[in-house]
């Protein structure tokens, strides 16, 4: 257990050479995914540009933020958010897609389309 | 030089380092939760009104999104290269890694001012004279606006953040053993992590 990772680059070089490729990656995905928005692929264009951002985000997370050191007060406080994050976003959707104008009377829904059946297949 | 680094509560600088990067680690779980709030609202309103929030998505300028994409990455490169030559003490990296990290930063908040003169211009801000015809293309631009603008902010604070402990390290008034260089790095590359979503959400929707 070497705690906040004792192993760190002393040189510059070193250095270079273990952020470079993080950041040549990061570069080549953002090609990727402006690359892939033009490409048709209809429900799962959001999905795709999405998990790319994720990866993006879990690169910077693991090699420039640190997290890749074993530390688990950081790695718990950094996934922290995270979780609650999820939480925000099951207990907000499962709202938002089983809603239908019939089960509720009297809500007005915002909505400027004609009314679709409440399937939770619209989103995204 | 790392004596100096050392403060009062901590017996070590592996603690104190270890302490001021939780400390970080605790506040930007809290400015997660700030922006998962505004981006759960753009969810919601793009699931109801999808045609309009693509309509709008198209058009932001996708050129001057990728342009200050790619910046803002290559920024984190640099204050990444910074923060771990502060900690191996090379100063002389340090400094310019530091100093490229915050001529990055201002290329971004001009290609940023660029952006908005040229939204601006083409009537894409909410209210009366708006650019598109559905409604709720009006509420994508109101996320538009407020994301892009809270995001300028923080970048504006990590530059001074940054600029800080330029002066600091550059007058030798901070030793480069001070855990504020990787806790800065924290800071700057939450905020480049925080771009990384708003880029596919408000420049790359709608665009097949």
């Amino acid at each position: 257990m070497t705690g906040l990772g004792e192993d760190v680059p002393l040189t510059a070089g070193a250095i270079w050479r273990r952020t470079l490729p993080v950041w040549a990656a990061l570069i080549l995905l953002l090609g990727a995914t402006l690359g892939l928005a033009y490409v048709p692929l209809g429900r799962f264009a959001t999905a795709t540009a999405l998990g790319i951002a994720v990866v993006k985000g879990g690169l910077v997370m693991l090699f420039f933020m640190q997290l890749r050191k074993p530390d688990p007060l950081l790695r718990l406080a950094a996934s922290t958010a995270l979780f609650f994050v999820a939480f925000l976003l099951i207990l907000t959707f499962a709202d938002v897609l089983t809603r239908s104008a019939p089960s509720q009377p009297g809500t007005v829904m915002p909505r400027s389309q004609p009314e679709l059946p409440a399937t939770g297949q619209r989103g995204f | 030089m790392s004596e100096a680094a050392l403060h009062k509560p901590w017996r070590s600088l592996r603690r104190q380092r270890e302490a001021a990067e939780f400390g970080l680690w605790v506040f930007l779980a809290s400015e997660v939760m700030f922006f998962a709030c505004a981006l759960t609202g753009y969810a919601v309103n793009r699931v109801l009104w999808p045609e309009a929030f693509a309509a709008a998505a198209r058009e932001t300028n996708v050129l001057y999104g990728t342009i200050n994409t790619g910046i803002l990455l290559t920024s984190s490169l640099t204050m990444a290269v910074a923060a771990e030559s502060a900690r191996a003490g090379l100063r002389r990296l340090t400094l310019v890694c530091l100093g490229v990290t915050i001529a990055f930063g201002l290329a971004f908040l001009m290609v940023k001012g660029l952006e908005y003169a040229e939204d601006i211009e083409k009537h894409l801000v909410p209210g009366p004279g708006f650019r598109l015809d559905q409604p709720a293309a009006q509420i994508f631009f109101a996320f538009y606006w407020l994301l892009t603008a809270v995001h300028a902010l923080h970048m504006t604070i990590g530059l001074c953040l940054v600029g800080t402990l330029l002066a600091q390290a550059w007058r030798g008034s901070r030793p480069l053993s001070s855990p504020a260089f990787e806790a800065a790095g924290l800071y700057w590359h939450f905020v480049d992590l925080v771009w990384i979503f708003l880029y596919p959400l408000l420049y790359l929707a709608g665009r097949s």
